[in-house]
Parts: structure tokens; sequence; C-alpha cells
């Protein structure tokens, strides 16, 4: 039943799988050895900051909206919430920064006032204002995919810098350094 | 101690991979008729090694349930807190745990195929084993020297970090292992095919051998995506049942390749045809079994299965792949010419239409892989893109639906060569289904293109499953025709749900207060209240919502949106309503600033029917095995009754009966 002319043909679609391979392994190789970013970078970045204006977190302190941003100094922006694990590690990080003059606005992600009032408790309250952003609007225009995110807002309100995740004791000289070239 | 056990038995198992190669390798070169003195070790290398293996990973059943925080996977993935099933469900809930599991069962099919099979040549058997030590020695020295599941703390842990609280569900106790044996399993059918390929003895008795490793992995698969399709679908949350999310992406490629390989199996096994391209399959089958694990692990691709990422792993299953496919490609392309062709058949014939639904299959496997790998390619020219349901949906379906026809009318052809005439009435009466299918469907509303051909496809299939069996006595049908039957009579139910759910599936996005009333077709639905609840590791906002249709009796739903606290992370519990005509799906949302609640319910007619007929499909696998077997071991007694009275007879001959 053996075939005289395909078995000395050479099959060359014998080698179509390995050559598909072949391709593959070379860009998945390129591909592993490639930086990834592991956050989503805002596009706001640059761009003024979007208006908005949102109700107190809490009774402590007042809600926060994009004019509270105006006026003469950068600002930082953080975006948190009581239920979120790093948020708790970067407290100390935020509280050397206000004890450095930096004014902290926040904007506390699908929260309850109970739970703010408790976290900033036991945490420290970094915060002159503390917006209640309950569905996350506001987050998604400022274009943060996450909890916790920083923003530098320059004095003339552009969004100058984003940090993603929680800060830590080493970037406080960073975020320091952007706030002063966002003057 | 149970950690220094468990890597103890993994390292010997490992050894003894080494040592199963060895010998497999000397049967192998061995030539007919002689033996290697080596060649004897390959079969009890392989089942000690097994047990070995199953051993580690009991260890580290063993460690979860006793939440060992001694050892760092336990530590970091485990909680004291979390009820017994998903402590041990935690086992294979993270990166080292399952792959644990993958060699774990890699290892237990290899010890059952040394065990078990005992029809083929010894020197196939002996290469089919040494490139089945070969792939198991690589995944060892994977979770010894990369991702070692039985590492310990300098100092153990004073609580456990906790499971991803989407994993902490049955789901997850039964999917994954079912997956990966499936998966793994696969394994058996590429060392045959590798065994085969190197001694080319591919002939209908190694395909007989083959076939039920095939079906067995198959079978497992079905199932594996069956219950991880619907995990998604109530675990998630988001009313979908199939994303073409990598992962997913990843188990249906080895399932098109080992669906089209068991069609191709088949053929060979009863015609002698199909032989390099059975062979092509099986390779392809666990390759992309291999090629799933890398997607899955090495985190080239975003995926919301979000799992450990490392890109030092990545390359060293990267190192695997090319070494195992790359290998077994290269093989196949400079052995494959000397294997023959075998027989010849006409198009128009059973063999004509499993070939031409082959390619159909493996083109909607390419579709799937282009799909899945585009946006890694994408992504090495800086774009990032994501390839969703539009491009797979339209794209699949261009290959599916000339299959699903040849499929209706392929099991009524005969062997070798028939005429279309033949089974006109047949054709005929299928063609009618289809059409008047349609046009009901046209005329009762505006419905999408794709889901109308689906419902008229899957009346079509559904009638012409089961015409095979006329003009047949029922009590005579073999069990494997029966099990064929099922199965694709599964495909036409799947296809009737997942068709249906496309069509008609209503939904309502609304803000409520408690003692609103929505209305969603001929449903109304109303929440009750919305009260805080607490399980054993969360918390949860839990509303009643009752569902009453038309002037029916009031059902109560209770979604969830759950807050698990170790680690921190909101999950949003679906709720189901079953009716045998469909499920009315309940998710409870955030709260809106002024105090009312986003309630989103969709009612999804015949939805079930998608998981209904997946696991028609496998049980159809389960009476082909059956079937298979029952005839495998009544040739085999029947032969050893011939040689017995062969023998009597040659015995009795000398002497004059009395």
């Amino acid at each position: 039943m053996s075939t005289a002319e395909t078995r000395s043909g050479l099959r060359l679609w014998l080698w179509v799988p390995l050559a598909l391979f072949a391709f593959f392994a070379g860009l998945a190789g390129y591909m592993l050895t490639q930086e990834k970013p592991e956050f989503v970078k805002s596009t706001m970045v640059g761009k003024p900051l979007p208006e908005f204006t949102l109700e107190p977190a809490f009774d402590g302190l007042p809600g926060a909206s994009s004019s509270d941003f105006e006026g003469g100094k950068p600002r930082l922006l953080n975006i948190w919430a009581s239920w979120c694990l790093p948020c708790i590690a970067e407290a100390p990080q935020l509280e050397a920064l206000k004890e450095q003059g930096v004014e902290i606005i926040g904007i506390a992600i699908r929260d309850r006032p109970e739970d703010v009032a408790r976290f900033l408790e036991r945490h420290g309250n970094p915060y002159t204002r503390i917006g209640a952003d309950a569905i996350s609007a506001v987050q998604l225009e400022l274009g943060s995919s996450g909890v916790p995110e920083t923003f530098v807002i320059g004095a003339d309100g552009t969004i100058r810098y984003q940090h993603i995740g929680d800060i830590r004791p080493e970037h406080i000289a960073l975020l320091k350094a952007e706030l002063e070239k966002a003057q | 101690m149970i950690a220094e056990i468990g890597l103890a038995a993994l390292w010997l198992a490992a050894a003894l991979a080494v040592l199963q190669m060895i010998s497999g390798a000397a049967a192998l070169r061995a030539g007919d008729g002689s033996t290697h003195p080596l060649a004897i070790y390959a079969r009890p290398a392989a089942i000690v090694q097994a047990v070995l293996a199953v051993l580690a990973f009991l260890m580290l059943l063993r460690a979860f349930a006793i939440t060992d925080l001694s050892i760092k996977l336990v530590a970091t993935n485990s909680h004291s807190m979390k009820p017994m099933i998903y402590k041990l469900t935690g086992t294979w809930g993270n990166h080292e745990g399952s792959m644990l599991l993958w060699v774990g069962v890699l290892a237990l099919a290899g010890g059952l195929l040394a065990g078990l099979e005992k029809r083929l040549p010894e020197r196939t058997m002996g290469a089919t084993l040494a490139v089945q030590g070969f792939i198991a020695l690589g995944f060892y020295a994977f979770l010894l020297f990369s991702s070692n599941p039985f590492e310990r703390l300098p100092v153990p842990a004073a609580a456990g970090i906790g499971l991803n609280p989407l994993l902490q569900d049955i789901g997850l106790a039964i999917h994954p292992p079912t997956l990966y044996a499936g998966y793994v399993g696969l394994s058996v059918a590429f060392s045959l095919a590798m065994g085969a390929l190197l001694t080319r003895e591919v002939n209908p008795n190694f395909a007989r051998a083959m076939r039920p490793w095939v079906l067995g992995a198959w079978v497992l698969l079905t199932l594996g995506i069956t219950a991880g399709s619907y995990w998604a679908y109530y675990e998630l949350g988001w009313g979908g049942w199939w994303f073409w999310d990598p992962v997913e992406n990843a188990s249906l490629m080895p399932w098109l390749a080992a669906t089209a390989l068991m069609h191709s199996v088949s053929v060979l096994a009863a015609r002698d045809a199909l032989r390099t391209w059975t062979i092509m399959l099986g390779v392809l089958a666990f390759s992309m079994s291999m090629l799933g694990t890398f997607l899955v692990r090495s985190g080239v691709l975003t995926s919301v299965h979000a799992f450990a990422v490392d890109p030092e792993r990545g390359a060293f299953i990267l190192a695997l792949l090319l070494i195992y496919i790359g290998g077994a490609f290269t093989i196949l392309a400079l052995q494959a010419s000397a294997v023959s062709e075998g027989k010849r058949f006409a198009a128009v014939s059973r063999e004509g239409a499993l070939v031409f639904n082959n390619v159909m299959l493996s083109a909607i496997l390419a579709i799937v892989l282009l799909g899945t790998l585009y946006p890694l390619l994408a992504e090495a020219f800086d774009a990032r893109v994501s390839v969703g349901p539009p491009y797979f949906n339209p794209a699949s379906a261009i290959f599916a639906i000339p299959m699903f026809l040849v499929m209706a009318v392929g099991p009524l052809l005969r062997w070798k060569e028939d005429k279309p005439a033949r089974v006109q009435f047949e054709m005929l009466l299928i063609a009618a289904l289809l059409i008047a299918t349609l046009a009901i469907v046209a005329l009762a509303g505006d419905y999408p293109l794709l889901p109308v051909l689906g419902l008229g496809l899957a009346a079509a299939l559904g009638v012409a499953a089961f015409l095979p069996l006329r003009g047949r006595k029922l009590s005579r049908v073999p069990t494997a025709v029966w099990g064929m039957v099922l199965a694709h009579f599964g495909v036409a139910v799947s296809l009737l749900g997942m068709a249906s759910e496309g069509a008609f599936t209503e939904e309502r996005l609304a803000a409520v207060a408690p003692g609103d009333t929505v209305e969603m077709g001929d449903w109304l639905i109303t929440l009750d209240s919305v009260a805080p609840v607490a399980g054993p590791n969360w918390t949860a906002i839990e509303a009643r919502v009752a569902a009453r249709l038309g002037e029916g009796e009031a059902v109560t739903l209770t979604p969830q949106a759950r807050n698990f606290w170790s680690p921190a992370q909101a999950t949003s519990e679906s709720a189901l309503l079953t009716r045998w005509n469909g499920q009315l799906y309940a998710v409870i949302g955030a709260q809106t600033p002024d105090g009312r609640w986003q309630l989103r319910v969709w009612w999804k007619p015949f939805v079930t029917f998608i998981w209904y007929g997946g696991l028609l499909i496998a049980l159809g696998g389960v009476l082909a095995i059956v079937g298979r077997v029952q005839v495998d071991v009544k040739r085999r007694k029947a032969a050893e009754l011939g040689e017995e009275r062969r023998a009597d007879l040659a015995a009795l001959t000398p002497e004059p009966a009395e």
C-alpha cells in the first residue's frame, strides 16, 4: 500500500508545524526578556485634573472637589480605601509627607463612613479633605486602576505624576522631587 | 517531616525517570527478538515513579490540611481559619501546588501506561516509556529547581496569607484537577505517537492501543472545560459563560486537538488510513497542553486568571517546550516520510467526512491559537491589543458551521466509498429541520445571526445524532456507537444552550431601593431587603430578591457582595434560580450615593443546556471507552481461547480420541 512517490517526495508540510513553533518560541522568548509594566499607567498624566465634587467620606473632614487643588501650591491626591491592606502599609509614609508640609487630599473608594473613621483613628490621618467615591467614578476619570494610587497635582491644576501602589519609605524623596517640579 | 518526605519522593521520582528513559531507550535500541538487559526496568520504574509522585502530592495535601505554616507555600496560600475543604483545594490553588499536581498526574499516567498496556511491540513500548520518562524528567526539574512546593520558611509564619477568594469555591475543588488529568493524560498519546514514529509501527494495532488513552484524556478535558465554564459563569458574576480568555483558550486548544485526534485515531484503527496525520495530532494535542501551561504560568499574556507571574519560570517552561515540542516536530518531519501513507479512500466516505472535520477542527484550533497569541505579537511591536469575542466568534463559526453540517451526515456514510444518493432521505430531513428552524426563528424576531444559525444547526444536529441508529436493532448496537450518538447529541444540546443564551437573553440593570420592583420580560423582580451577613472568613452585603414569573409564586434569591479579609478582596456571589427552561441570574452591586442598590438580573433561556451538553459529550466518551475496551477484551479472550483450542487439538491429535 505504500506510495513510492509520496515517500520520495519531500513532505514539506511536515516542517510547517516546526516552523510555526519556532516562530512562536522566538516571539515568546523575546517577550519574556522584555520588562513588563505591571500596572496600567494613566493617560491623564500631563492633562488638567478632571472636574469633580465628592461628598465627605465621613463626618470629621470636608469632602473633596477639583477646585480644592486650585491655588498656589502642588498637592497630593491619594486614592485609598479603608478595606485596602497596602493603604495601611503606606499610612506612615503619608504621615511623614504631611509632616514635611505636603497637603494630601484623599479620595476614599467604595467605603463606609464608620470604616473610614476607624481607619484614620488607627493608622493616622494625613488628609486635609477626603471625598467619598462610592462607585469609583472619579477614580476611573483619573485613569487609576487600583488602590492605593497617588497623584501629584501641580500648582496649575494639572496631573503631573502618578504613583501606583503603596508609597514605601524610598518613594518619599521621589514624590518630594515631583512636588518640587510641579511648583 | 512532611515536607522532607515529599521532597525526597520527588527527587527519587526524578531519578527513576532517568532510569525509565535509559531503560526505554535500551529497549528501542535492541533489535526485534533480542532484548537488552537494561530494558526490563522501564515498566517498574514508571510504576514506582507514579507512586512516589502521588506520595509527594499527598504530602503537600497533608501540609495544607494541617496548615503547616513552616512551609512557605502553605503560609502564602492558606489560612488556619479557612474551611477544611478550601484548605485542601488550596493545595492546587497556587503555582507550585498545581505544578506538583500536573507532575503527579503525568507520573500516574505513565505508571498506568506501563502497567496496563501489553499489546504493543516491546520496542515501541520501550520508546514510548522513554519519551514519557523524558517529559516527566523535565517537569521534575522544573519543580525542584524553580518551583519547589516544599520550601521551608526560616521562621514559621504566625498566620497564613490566605487563598484568593475567587478560588474559595467548590468549582475549584473539581475543575483544575479534572482539567489537569485531561491535559496531562494527553502526554500518553504524545509518548505513544513518538514511540510509534520512532519504531515506524504506525498501524491499526497501535491505534487501538492509543485510543482509550486519547478518549480518557478527552473525557476529562471535556468535563474540566464544562466545569470551568460553569465556575466562571456563577463565580465571576459577569453573566457570561465563555470569555475567550487566554486561560480558557489554553484549555480549549488541547481539547480541539484531542477531538480531532480521537476521530483520526478511529480512522487509523478501523481503516489503516491517516497514519501521519494521527501521529501529528498526537504530538499537537499534548504540545497544546504544554503551550497552555506555558501561557498561563509565564505571565507573557495578561489574563483575568491572575496567576503567579515569574519570567524565570516562564523561561524554564519555554526551554522545556523547545525541547519537547521542537524535538517532537523535528522527529516528525524527519521520520514521518518513512511512514507510508496508509490506505486510500474516496472523498465521499466516512473517512472523507472525518478528514473534513479534522481539518475544520484544526482550522478552529489555528484561529484560537492566533487570537490567543496575537496580543503577544502586537506587544512585541509595542501595541496593546486585546482580542475578544468579535474576532473569535465569527472566525471560528466560519469553520464550525460546515463542520456541524458534515458532522450531521458523516456518521451515516460508509467506510471507503459511498454515494450521496444512499443517504438522500437523511440529508433531506436534516436540511428541512435546519431551514424550518431558521425560518421560525427569523420570523419570531430580530436576533443576531450567529445564535440563529446555532439554533438551526442544533435542531438539525439533535435529530441527526440519532440517525445512525435508524434501521438497526437497538439491542445489538455496539456500546461505542451509543457513545458516538450520545456525544454528538450532547454537541447539539450544548449548541442549543449557547445559541439560545446568545439570542434570547434578557438583561436588566437597575438602581433599586428595598421594596422596588423591576420588570424583565415575564419576570417581576422585587428587592425585599439588604442586610449584612457573615461567613467563616468573609462578611457580605446580602440582598433578598423575590422573583415572580407572572402570577406565580415568588422565589427568593440571595446574591451577595462579599468581602474576604484573608486576603482582603471583594467578590460578587451571583444567585441563580434554575428552571428547566433557563436560569435567572442576579448580582448585587454597589450602593449608589442616594442609598439605592445596583441590581443586575438576567434571564437566560436554556443556558443550562450548555453544561448538560458538555456532560452528555463526556458520557458519550465514557461509553466509547467502555465499548472499545469490551471489544478488545473479547477479542483477546477469543484469541487466547483459539490458541488454547489449537494447543488442545495439537495435544489430542497424535492419539485417537476414545
